[in-house]
């Protein structure tokens, strides 16, 4: 056996009571392509943030061997001293500055406090090179594509002198060609001694160039599998990743599905800031009365810009395609014409997209309502209490009263608020991004209660999430979304994680080949 | 008494900043001897600081939705010029005059907005922009001189009285009695109704003696201030217009969407977008507001300067923006009150004059009124830290 050079053991760490990982082990071994796999929220970033310092060393338990050495690193830069960096999904570059800047930030090559600019262009043009990437060490990161900066991430790795490199979804937002001379990079980096940690969903990269796959579910250790000895191909490993018992965590719904009530079809949006980027491509998809539809797919599918760029165009520019409501088509321009024609969104983030945290919950619940509650622009302030307190009771929001500020509720109460908030809008289409993110199972269910009373009354509700079991278990149709695309569609009885999977990867392909 | 605490408790943020109102005012009191509750400087107290409490109105609409106004002190300037202009030059009425720069004041405020709200400018730069281009464009107009006299109708706005003087019960003027009065009995009345429309609604409300103490605090701060009015020269026809800008933007604020939205955009603009605001229209309208009120301080210095000069509204932005946040406003937006503004704008106000009176040199003052400021938002940083930590 090669020597291990990372060894985690029985890590365990908690969030306020919940176990995030639960006795998880990793064993890596010296100049392999270790890859990190499993569903979204089955911990994999929590295990990197562990190894890399961001949760220190106490706020966990387990033990974390680098070279047969314990380790117990305070911070980042504790474990970066060590030869451990890691390379977030989303780029920690500053657009503004060169890439040489960039390389060298937080790590400036400098005598007694003063850059030597000579050096640091020369060492920069030197890592570049390594790395592959061909251009001047002056240029702004902001003028470079997102490949391209993935590569000064690694330089910028490289410059630390690193022992163990992670990657977190390096290849989530590059195309195929980029991908592939990452990939390579990798293969090159290992033979020059450098150890890859490669967290990815894209199992066919995974097949391709991993000496080791270990497998995490639910925050727990399934399996180690080996090149060579095990087989690697993406069915295997899917299986092990979503391989778990669905239990009874719905509540029962008499599934009756009326006429169809949302449709859309050829719906295509534009990057708000690139204008030439697709996000959402050509999307079409029906809602019927009392139907629960559910979005699946991996993060940065386009779930939400689809919802919200539906949602009164409140993402991208250039949007195209046609909405219809009842068999009628609308024109949801603004938010104003979308909630007036029924539609609700409710955000995958409520502290930013859907809360005012410093005011209470009364104002929250009525401020998407306040034309019903007034006459001629005056507010009715009783009858605004009346039907504030409606909804909080309804909700079973649990709080000390409806003067209470919104901050001080759990997060599962706030999403209360916020569903408060859309339900007293009464919508007949409910666009819900993520309901369920960041509660407790408790809170879950009192959500998903509420969601099917709403598809009994009638409503056509749209479900989007990450969490696999919880699309199974709520929804009569899911739609597979995947590149900004819908990659297919499954009935309720068809639908089940490995087939949700399946369609991905197959799109993968398609997506890769066009 | 247990009731009362928990009603002081409560409601510290707003009854911490009337009662230290109070505390300066009995300090000032018993320092100058008796001076600062005299009539005339009462009248005084009224007069000189109703151009910052009209500007802090407009101002606090303006930090509500997180941001500032700079320019406020120059247009100030800008449009008394104007209508020193005007009046002065070219012989047209005092009421044209009048409605002709509060036209004025929308369309600067409308260009503020305009470039903060759709072209997306920062409202700092711009802001500063419009302070310098103002205060430019006064000196240009009035050729670094001062331009009066001004006709008696126009200095009535900032100096005038209501009239009636020569009715008198004993040595007290009749009409700023009544007022009083009235201004009682309008308020107590407007206190019930909304206590019995409360309780209509099944609603909580305060136990009813602390309401009653309430009013009588109010009814009495009224009374001492027109009995004090009525042994001078009457009720100044600014503090009847200050009572009805009060008035009208409470409202504004407490009871219409417009305001709500304000509050909305100010708090969490994104997610007032999502909801339906449509914030840039909402930013727009609230700068053309705040330009409004400016001219309408423009008018009122001129008037009582009975001049326009090159150097007046010299820093008022400041103190207007002073007064919202003694006040209780957030610099991060979303929280404010009129009336908070406007007992913030009094704190300043009360100090300016107790330390004028005391003989304080201007440089303490302005030492001592940073002092109040910072104290002012520690407080008011503390308690909202510890109301988020309960």
């Amino acid at each position: 056996m090669a020597n291990v050079i990372l060894d985690m053991r029985g890590i365990t760490k908690e969030f306020s009571g919940v176990k995030a990982l639960d006795d998880v082990h990793l064993t890596v071994e010296d100049d392999e392509i270790h890859a990190l796999v499993g569903e979204n929220g089955a911990g994999k970033s929590t295990l990197m943030n562990i190894l890399s310092g961001v949760y220190p060393y106490g706020t966990y338990e387990g033990m974390i061997l680098l070279e047969g050495a314990e380790c117990s690193f305070r911070g980042i830069k504790d474990s970066e001293r060590h030869g451990i960096v890691i390379i977030h999904q989303e780029l920690a570059l500053v657009p503004d500055l060169s890439i040489a800047e960039n390389i060298f930030l937080g790590n400036e090559q400098a005598v007694t406090g003063i850059i030597d600019w000579n050096k640091t262009i020369h060492r920069a043009g030197e890592l570049l090179n390594k790395v592959g990437l061909d251009e001047n060490p002056s240029t702004l990161i902001g003028n470079i594509g997102v490949g391209k900066q993935q590569l000064v991430e690694i330089a910028k790795a490289l410059s630390k002198e690193v022992k163990l490199l992670i990657l977190d979804e390096p290849t989530a937002a590059l195309n195929d060609e980029e991908s592939d001379k990452l990939l390579d990079l990798l293969v090159g980096l290992k033979e020059r001694g450098v150890t890859s940690i490669l967290i990815s969903h894209k199992l066919n990269e995974v097949e391709k160039i991993a000496d080791h796959i270990t497998v995490i579910r639910d925050g727990q250790f399934v399996e180690t599998l080996s090149r060579g000895k095990d087989d690697f191909h993406e069915d295997r490993v899917i299986r092990s990743m979503v391989g778990r018992e669905i239990t009874d965590r719905w509540p029962q719904r008499e599934h009756e599905v009326g006429k169809e009530i949302f449709r859309v079809e050829d719906w295509t949006v534009y990057h708000p800031q690139y204008e030439h980027r697709k996000v959402v491509d050509n999307v079409g998809f029906t809602i019927s009365r009392g139907e629960v539809v559910g979005f699946a797919g991996l993060m940065g599918a386009g779930r939400t810009e689809i919802a919200m760029s539906l949602f009164g165009r409140s993402y991208g520019q250039n949007h195209s395609g046609r909405i219809y409501i009842d068999g009628e088509e609308v024109p949801l321009r603004s938010v104003d014409e979308a909630i007036e024609h029924g539609v609700a969104y409710v955000s995958e983030d409520r502290k930013t997209y859907g809360l005012f945290l410093i005011q209470d919950i009364k104002n929250n619940i009525s401020l998407a309502n306040l034309k019903r509650l007034s006459a001629n622009g005056v507010i009715n302030p009783n009858e605004e209490i009346i039907q504030a307190d409606d909804y909080r009771h309804r909700l079973s929001v649990r709080c000390r009263g409806l003067g209470q500020t919104v901050q001080t509720l759990s997060g599962g109460n706030q999403q209360k608020v916020v569903l408060g908030k859309w339900l007293m809008a009464e919508p007949n289409v409910l666009l819900l991004d993520e309901p369920t993110r960041g509660i407790d199972v408790g809170a879950k269910y009192e959500i998903y209660t509420i969601i099917n009373k709403l598809a009994s009354e009638g409503k056509g509700v749209l479900m989007i999430s990450s969490e696999m079991p919880e699309l199974l278990g709520m929804c009569d149709r899911i739609y597979v979304v995947n590149g900004g695309q819908i990659a297919g569609v499954l009935a309720r009885e068809d639908a089940s994680q490995e087939s949700v999977m399946k369609i991905i990867m197959t799109h993968q392909k398609t997506l890769v080949k066009g | 008494m247990n009731q009362l605490v928990a009603y002081f408790r409560n409601n510290i943020r707003q009854n911490g900043m009337v009662m230290a109102l109070v505390l300066i005012m009995v300090l000032f009191q018993l320092l100058t001897g008796g001076i600062l509750f005299r009539p005339m400087n009462v009248n005084n107290l009224v007069l000189q600081n109703a151009y910052v409490l009209i500007l802090a109105t407009g101002m606090l609409l303006v930090i509500i939705t997180g941001r500032i106004d700079l320019s406020v002190g120059s247009v100030v300037a800008f449009v008394g010029a104007v209508s020193a202009v005007m009046m002065v030059d070219w012989g047209i009425s005092v009421g044209v005059t009048i409605v002709a720069a509060l036209v004025i004041g929308a369309a600067v405020g409308a260009f503020h907005g305009y470039l903060i709200a759709f072209l997306k400018i920062p409202m700092f730069i711009t802001t500063l922009g419009g302070m310098l281009i103002w205060r430019g464009l006064t000196m240009v107009i009035l050729k670094g001189q001062t331009k009066a006299p001004f006709d008696r109708s126009f200095q009535a706005i900032a100096a005038g009285y209501l009239p009636g003087r020569e009715i008198r019960i004993g040595n007290f003027n009749t009409i700023a009695l009544i007022f009083g009065l009235a201004l009682s009995v309008v308020f107590v009345i407007l206190v019930l109704n909304a206590r019995r429309n409360k309780i209509r609604y099944g609603f909580e409300v305060i136990p009813r003696w602390i309401e009653a103490l309430r009013i009588l605090f109010i009814v009495f701060a009224i009374n001492l201030l027109t009995f004090s009015l009525a042994d001078y020269n009457g009720i100044p026809i600014v503090l009847i217009l200050l009572l009805g800008l009060v008035s009208f933007y409470t409202f504004i604020t407490d009871r219409t969407i417009f305001g709500r939205h304000v509050y909305a955009l100010g708090g969490n603009a994104k997610a007032a977008k999502l909801s339906g605001v449509k914030t840039e229209r909402v930013l727009f309208l609230v700068y053309l507001n705040n330009g409004v009120m400016a001219a309408l301080a423009g008018l009122v210095v001129a008037g009582r300067l009975n001049a326009a000069t090159p150097k007046a509204g010299v820093n008022f932005e400041l103190d207007a923006i002073a007064s919202c946040f003694i006040g209780g406003a957030s610099a991060t937006g979303g929280v404010g009150t009129v009336i908070g503004a406007i007992v913030g704008g009094l704190v300043m106000g009360v100090l300016n004059n107790g330390m004028s009176i005391l003989g304080v040199s201007v440089d303490w003052q302005q030492t001592i009124k940073g002092i109040v400021l910072l104290l002012a938002v520690f407080f008011d940083v503390m308690t909202k830290n510890r109301e988020a930590t309960h």
